[in-house]
C-alpha cells in the first residue's frame, strides 16, 4: 500500500489554514447524528472528547481507570511549550517549528511539526481559560522558563505540576460535557477490540473490569489516545497500568504501526534498587543545570564502594571522573538526554558504575551547595530533594544522588496522515499513541503540547471531513463484525485462564523488560537485536504454555488484565526489533552501534532512512510487512548535532 | 421558600446553624458566667439575689430567655441529624483506627462532650432555675428569693461538685472546638485574624470554664 | 539487593488484609505473612511480592488500585494501621517505604470506609462520586477556541499561586477516608476556592459551590465538624482554610444567587 500522508499543497506556514477552509463541514444539525468513540482520557482523549462534544457530536469516551483524572499525563512535571514570544526573546512558531524537528533529528513530518508550533499558541489560552494556575509574575502575567536546552523561555508551567494541572482543566472541560449529557462517559472500561466493518472503524469491544462484562459499542468514528508504549520494557517512568493493548489491538485490525524502535530514554532517574522493583521515577532534567554527573575514575574504587569498603565522601576529587564535563565541553552536563544517557550507561558497563547494582552514576550538588547555600538550592530544588529522600532514603544535600537513564516515552505509535487518521479510514489517533510529531526523539516540554494541540484544535477539524463523507445514519452493533469481535476477545480472555501452567504475568513481563531493555535499549546492534527476536519468540511461545492465573473473567480480576496486556506487549517487542534492525543508522533516541561517529556519537543516514517506518500486520508470527513513507526536509537543512 | 429550607438542611448550612446558636450560646455563657460571680460576694447573698430575682422578672430578660431556649434547642437537634448524618456517611467502620495521630481528642468527641454538657444541664435546670422560678424559695432579708442559700447548700454535696467541675470540663474542652470550628464554618477565616480567634478561642474555653467550676469549688471548700 | 544501602535487613511481617469478594458480599480480615521484604521497597512493592505468592500459590491475589507510582495520579488509597495512606505525613500509600516498619511488624490494611465509597473488591473502592461533583461544576464553562490571549487579565502572583496550591488535590478520597464523618469537604473546597480565586472562574462561582455541595450531599458524604483529620492526613498538603473558603462562598451564594430553587 502507498501511503498517504496527505500533507497539503502549498506554503509551509499557509498548509493548516488552507487545509482547515478546504476540509469539509458537518451541518449543526447533523452532528448530533454523529456517534464518535474517544478511547483514553488523559490530555490528548479528555481534550478531544470534550472539543468533539462541544460541537454537538454524541462522544462515548472510555478509560480503564476509575475516573479520567488518573491517566498519566498527570505526572509530567516540566511544563508545556508555546511559541507565544512573551519573553520577547527571539521565539517564534517557525523556531518551535526549527528547534522540534531538528530535536527529532529529523526524522518527523515537517508540515505536522508546524502546525503543532502554531496552535500551541492557542493551548495556553485555552488552558488559562479553564482556570489552570500557570505560575505567574509579580505583574499578573503569565511566566515562563527555558527548558530542555531552548534558547528561548518558552515553556510554561505550573511548578513541578504542570501535566498534573492540564490534565485536570481537560477533565473539567470533559465533566461539563458529561453533566450536559453530550459525553457518555465508560470508567473501568478497557478496550480489547477495534471493529471494522467493511473497511471503516465502526466500534470496539470493552471489558468492564469490575464484573468483566465484555460490551460492544458503535460510532462512526474511533479515536484511539491510549498512550506510549513504554511498559514493554517493564521497568519505566510510565504508570503501571500504561499498556499498548488499543493500539496493538488496532495494528492487527489493519493500523500500520510506525517507527516502534523509537524510544526516549531519560536520563535522571532514580536507579533501580532491586528485583522488586516495579516502577521508575523520573527526576526532573533541571537538576542537570546545577548537579555535576561523575563516576570514580577506576574500576577498582567503583567496586569498592559498591560493596560498601569505602563511602562516597573517601574518593578524593582527582579520583572522580566527571565525564560529561571532560567529553562535551561545550555543553557540559547540559547535552541532550539521548547523550547523557547513553555516556551514562557506558560508564557503568566499563564497571564504573554506584550503587551496589552498579547500574547508577552520581549526580553531585556538593558545589552549588559550597556556592549559593544549601538554602538557595532547597528553594530551587526542594521538592526534588524531598522527593529523592523519600524514595531512596538518602540524602541529597549530604551526598550525592544516584540517578541511572530510564525509558520514559515512545516516539513511536499508530501511523497517521496528517489528519490524524490511521490507516484504518475512521480510526484515528492522537497523542502518544500516534508517531506524528516528534521524530526520533521528543523535546521536554513537548509531550503535553502534541496531546492538547491534537485534541482541542486538530481533531475537531479532521474528524469532520472524514464524518461529513459518512451519511448520518445510526451505526448499530447488528453487524456480524461486532459479534466476532466480541467472540475473539471472549476466546482469547478463556485461553489465558485455561493454561494453568506456573508463570505469573509479570514474571513474564519481567523477562521481556530485561531482553527489550538489553538489546534495543539505549545502545542497539545486530547480533544483539537478532538474538532479541529469538529470545522474544522463545519467551511468547513460553507465555501461552506456562501462564498461572486464577479467578474467573466475571469479576475484577487484576493479574487477568495484566496477561492480556503482556500479551500484547510481547508482539510489539518483537516488532520494535525488527524496526531497529531495519533502521541501519542511528538517529535519536535509536542508537545503532554500528553507525557512530568516530568519536561514538549517533551517525544518520539521511540518503537511506529518512522516511517513517510504517509495519503492516500479516498474521500471528508471520513477518511483518515494511512500507516507508519518505520524509521531505523544504524549510530545515539537515546537519549533524554536535555538543563538542 | 423552599431555598431557604435547602440551604439549612444542606450540611453546609445545619454547620451554620451549628456554628451560630453555638456563637450565641458561647454569649449567653459570658452574661451567665459574670452574673454568677456575685455568688462570690460576701454580703450573705443579697446582691446575687437581686440579680436572680431580675433575671427571673425582667421582661426583657424573660423574652430573650425563650431564644436561649430556641438556642439550645436548635444546637442540640442539628447536633442529632449531623451525628446520625455522619455515622451513615462513614458506613461500616475501621478494625483498625488511629484517628488520634491525626486530630485531637475533643474535636473528634464533640458530641460526648456535648451529651455530658446535655445532662448536666437538665440536672442544673432542675435544681436551681426549675425551683427557683416555680418552686418555693425561702425570702432573704431584702424579700428575694433566697436562690443563694439553695446554692450554696448544694454546693456542700460531694457528687454535686463532682458532677458541677466535671462538667465545666466538658464544656471547656467542648469549647476549644467549639470557638474556633463557629468561625471556621462561618467562612471567617483568614491568616491574619485566624491565629488570634484561636487564642482567644483557648482563652475563652480556660477562662469560662475555670470560672464556673470556681463557684462548686468555691462554696465546698471555703464557705 | 538494597540499593543504596547494601547492608538493609530484609524483614518478615503479618499484613491483616481485607478480603471482601465483591460489592454484595460480606468482607474479613486475613493474615498472610511475607518474608525477605528489603527496606528499600515500596509500600505497594511489599504487596506485589505479597500477590505474586498467592498467584503461584494459587491464591486469589489482593485487588488494590494504583497506576503512577509517584504520588500524583491519586489512584492508590490504603488505610494501613489506622490511618490514611499510613504512618508517614504527606505521602500517598505508593510513596511509603518499607524502611519506616521494622522487622516483625503486624501490619493492617483496609480499604478507605465511606458509604459514598462502596468497596469493589479487597482494597479497592469506587470513587465516581468524586467525579460526579466535580460534574456538578467544578469547571469552567467555556468550550475550546475563542477564548482571550492568556495574558489579556493578569492574576496577582499571591492569587495564581493560593490556587495552584488548592487545585493541586490529587482525589484520592484520603481526606473522606481519614474523616470520622466521611465528610468530602476538602476535596470539595480545593474545587471550589481554586476556581472562585481565578478571575476566569468567578463567572459562575455561585452556581458553581451551590450545585457541588448539593452533589456532595446527595453522595451522601458527612458534613464537616473541623476536625482537621482530612487536612492532617492529605498526602499534598490542600489546607483547611479552603473549607473556610467554601463556607464562605457557600453562605454568600446561597444568600445573593438568583436561584429560588
Amino acid at each position: 500500500m502507498i501511503l498517504d500522508s496527505k500533507i497539503p499543497e502549498g506554503p509551509l506556514a499557509e498548509k493548516w489554514e488552507k487545509h482547515k477552509f478546504n476540509v469539509k463541514l458537518v451541518n449543526p444539525a447533523n452532528k448530533r447524528k454523529y456517534d464518535i468513540i474517544v478511547v483514553g482520557t488523559g490530555l490528548a482523549g479528555a481534550s478531544a472528547a470534550a472539543s468533539l462534544a462541544e460541537l454537538g457530536y454524541n462522544v462515548k469516551a472510555f478509560t480503564f481507570h476509575d475516573s479520567p483524572r488518573r491517566a498519566h499525563s498527570i505526572a509530567a512535571q516540566g511544563g508545556i511549550n508555546a511559541a507565544k514570544n512573551y519573553q520577547n526573546d527571539g521565539d517564534s512558531v517557525f523556531r518551535l517549528f526549527y528547534d522540534t524537528v531538528k530535536g527529532g533529528d529529523y526524522r518527523a513530518r515537517e508540515a505536522n511539526v508546524y502546525r503543532l508550533a502554531q496552535v500551541s499558541v492557542n493551548i495556553i489560552d485555552q488552558c488559562v481559560a479553564q482556570g489552570v494556575p500557570f505560575a505567574r509574575e509579580y505583574g499578573g502575567l503569565l511566566a515562563n522558563r527555558s527548558f530542555g536546552g531552548a534558547q528561548v523561555s518558552r515553556t510554561f508551567y505550573a511548578r513541578g505540576q504542570t501535566g498534573q494541572q492540564l490534565l485536570l482543566g481537560a477533565y473539567s472541560a470533559l465533566s461539563r460535557q458529561v453533566a450536559y449529557g453530550k459525553v457518555k462517559l465508560y470508567t473501568r472500561s478497557e478496550m480489547l477490540d477495534v471493529v471494522v466493518v467493511d473497511g471503516k472503524a465502526r466500534g470496539i469491544i470493552t471489558r468492564n473490569l469490575i464484573d468483566g462484562k465484555i460490551e460492544q459499542h458503535s460510532a462512526h468514528a474511533v479515536v484511539l489516545a491510549t498512550g506510549g508504549y513504554g511498559n514493554v520494557f517493564y521497568l519505566s517512568t510510565n504508570a503501571k497500568y500504561s499498556n499498548a493493548t488499543a493500539a496493538w489491538r488496532a495494528h492487527k485490525k489493519g493500523a500500520y504501526f510506525a517507527n516502534p524502535c523509537f524510544t526516549q530514554i531519560h536520563p535522571t532517574c532514580i536507579p533501580v534498587s532491586g528485583d522488586y522493583q516495579s516502577k521508575l521515577t523520573l527526576m526532573s532534567e533541571s537538576l542537570r543545570n546545577d548537579g555535576r554527573v561523575w563516576v570514580p575514575r577506576d574500576v577498582a574504587t567503583a567496586e569498592r564502594l559498591r560493596k560498601g569498603e569505602i563511602r562516597v565522601s573517601d574518593i578524593p576529587e582527582e579520583e572522580r571522573d566527571y565525564f560529561l564535563e571532560r567529553k562535551y565541553p561545550a555543553f557540559g552536563n547540559l547535552v541532550p538526554r539521548d547523550v547523557a544517557s547513553r555516556n551514562a550507561k557506558q560508564m557503568c558497563d566499563e564497571g564504573r558504575g554506584v550503587g551496589s547494582s552498579g547500574l547508577a552514576v552520581y549526580l553531585d550538588f556538593a558545589d552549588i551547595i559550597k556556592r549559593t547555600g544549601a538554602d538557595a538550592v532547597a528553594q530551587k530544588y526542594g521538592n526534588l530533594f524531598d522527593m529523592y529522600a523519600k524514595i531512596t532514603g538518602e540524602n541529597p544535600y549530604e551526598q550525592p544522588m544516584r540517578i541511572y537513564p530510564a525509558v520514559h516515552y515512545t516516539m513511536g505509535g499508530l501511523w497517521v496522515d496528517y489528519n490524524l487518521q490511521t490507516t484504518i479510514p475512521g480510526l484515528y489517533a492522537t497523542g502518544e499513541c500516534n508517531f506524528s510529531d516528534h521524530g526520533a526523539n521528543r523535546l521536554g516540554a513537548s509531550a503535553l503540547m502534541q496531546g492538547l494541540a491534537d485534541g482541542y484544535f486538530v481533531i475537531p477539524y479532521t474528524i469532520g471531513d472524514y464524518l461529513a463523507q459518512t451519511p448520518p445514519t445510526p451505526v448499530t452493533t447488528q453487524h456480524p463484525a461486532f459479534a466476532e469481535a466480541e467472540a475473539e476477545v471472549r476466546a482469547r480472555i478463556q485461553k489465558l485462564l485455561s493454561i494453568n501452567g506456573t508463570r505469573t504475568p509479570d514474571d513474564f513481563h519481567k523477562q521481556l523488560g530485561h531482553i527489550m531493555w538489553e538489546y534495543c535499549g539505549m545502545a542497539r546492534n545486530a547480533k544483539g537485536l537478532a538474538f532479541a527476536k529469538q529470545e522474544i519468540q522463545k519467551l511468547r511461545k513460553e507465555f501461552w504454555s506456562d501462564l498461572k492465573l486464577v479467578g474467573t473473567s466475571e469479576e475484577l480480576n487484576q493479574a487477568l488484565e495484566k496477561a492480556g496486556r503482556v500479551a500484547d506487549f510481547l508482539e510489539l517487542g518483537e516488532l520494535m526489533v525488527d524496526d531497529a534492525l531495519a533502521r541501519n543508522e542511528s538517529c535519536g533516541g535509536h542508537f545503532r552501534e554500528e553507525y557512530a561517529t568516530e568519536e561514538g556519537e549517533a551517525k544518520r543516514d539521511d540518503d537511506n532512512f529518512a522516511y517513517v517506518a510504517a509495519w503492516q500486520y500479516t498474521g500471528d508470527n508471520q513477518p511483518e510487512i515494511l512500507n516507508k513513507e519518505d520524509l521531505q526536509f523544504e524549510n530545515v537543512k539537515l546537519t549533524q548535532r554536535s555538543y563538542k | 421558600m423552599s431555598w431557604i429550607s435547602k440551604t439549612f438542611s444542606s450540611s453546609i448550612g445545619r454547620k451554620i446553624i451549628m456554628s451560630i446558636t453555638g456563637l450565641f450560646l458561647c454569649s449567653f455563657l459570658v452574661v451567665h458566667l459574670i452574673g454568677n460571680l456575685q455568688l462570690f460576694k460576701d454580703d450573705g447573698g443579697q446582691a446575687f439575689n437581686v440579680y436572680s430575682h431580675f433575671m427571673g422578672t425582667n421582661p426583657i430578660i424573660r423574652t430573650v430567655e425563650w431564644v436561649l431556649v430556641l438556642g439550645f434547642g436548635f444546637h442540640i437537634y442539628e447536633s442529632f441529624v449531623l451525628t446520625r448524618r455522619n455515622k451513615t456517611a462513614r458506613g461500616n467502620g475501621y478494625v483498625t483506627d488511629h484517628a488520634e495521630q491525626n486530630s485531637p481528642w475533643q474535636s473528634r468527641n464533640m458530641g460526648l462532650l456535648g451529651t455530658i454538657i446535655l445532662i448536666f444541664l437538665l440536672v442544673h435546670l432542675y435544681n436551681f432555675f426549675y425551683r427557683a422560678r416555680f418552686g418555693e424559695l425561702d425570702p432573704d432579708i431584702n424579700n428575694n428569693d433566697d436562690l443563694y442559700t439553695l446554692v450554696a447548700t448544694s454546693f456542700k454535696q460531694l457528687w454535686y461538685v463532682i458532677l458541677y467541675v466535671a462538667a465545666q470540663v466538658a464544656l471547656g474542652y467542648h469549647l476549644v472546638h467549639g470557638f474556633r470550628s463557629a468561625f471556621q464554618t462561618l467562612g471567617l477565616n483568614h491568616r491574619k485574624y485566624t491565629p488570634a480567634i484561636k487564642f482567644v478561642g483557648y482563652a475563652f474555653s480556660v477562662l469560662v470554664a475555670a470560672g464556673f467550676a470556681s463557684m462548686p469549688l468555691y462554696f465546698y471548700f471555703f464557705k | 539487593m538494597a540499593g543504596s544501602n547494601p547492608n538493609a535487613k530484609p524483614m518478615n511481617l503479618t499484613l491483616k488484609v481485607w478480603r471482601q469478594k465483591n460489592r454484595t458480599t460480606q468482607g474479613q480480615i486475613v493474615d498472610y505473612q511475607v518474608k525477605d521484604i528489603s527496606p528499600e521497597m515500596s509500600f505497594l512493592e511489599m504487596l506485589d511480592v505479597l500477590n505474586e505468592d498467592l498467584l503461584r500459590r494459587g491464591d486469589e491475589p489482593v485487588a488494590f488500585d494504583h497506576d503512577c507510582r509517584e504520588g500524583i495520579c491519586g489512584s492508590c488509597n490504603l488505610f494501613i494501621n489506622g490511618r490514611a495512606h499510613g504512618p508517614e505525613a504527606g505521602t500517598t500509600t505508593c510513596q511509603l517505604h518499607m524502611r519506616k516498619f521494622s522487622d516483625g511488624d503486624t501490619i493492617t490494611i483496609e480499604p478507605w470506609r465511606a458509604s459514598a465509597f462502596p468497596v469493589n473488591k479487597d482494597l479497592s473502592v469506587d470513587r465516581s462520586a468524586f467525579d460526579r461533583i466535580i460534574q456538578a461544576g467544578g469547571y469552567v464553562s467555556v468550550n475550546t477556541g475563542g477564548v482571550p490571549d492568556g495574558n489579556e487579565i493578569p492574576v496577582p502572583k499571591d492569587i495564581a499561586d493560593r490556587a495552584f496550591e488548592a487545585a493541586t488535590c490529587i482525589g484520592c478520597g484520603a481526606c473522606v477516608a481519614a474523616c470520622k464523618n466521611a465528610s468530602a469537604m476538602l476535596f470539595v473546597s480545593a474545587k471550589v476556592s481554586q476556581l472562585a480565586l481565578l478571575p476566569q472562574g468567578k463567572v459562575e462561582r455561585k452556581t458553581r459551590v451551590e450545585n457541588m455541595v448539593a452533589q456532595m450531599d446527595k453522595e451522601g458524604f458527612g458534613a464537616c465538624s473541623n476536625i482537621g483529620s482530612c487536612a492532617a492526613e492529605c498526602p499534598v498538603g490542600i489546607s483547611l482554610e479552603n473549607i473556610a473558603i467554601l463556607n464562605r462562598e457557600f453562605l454568600s451564594a446561597k444568600a445573593t444567587s438568583n436561584n429560588l430553587a
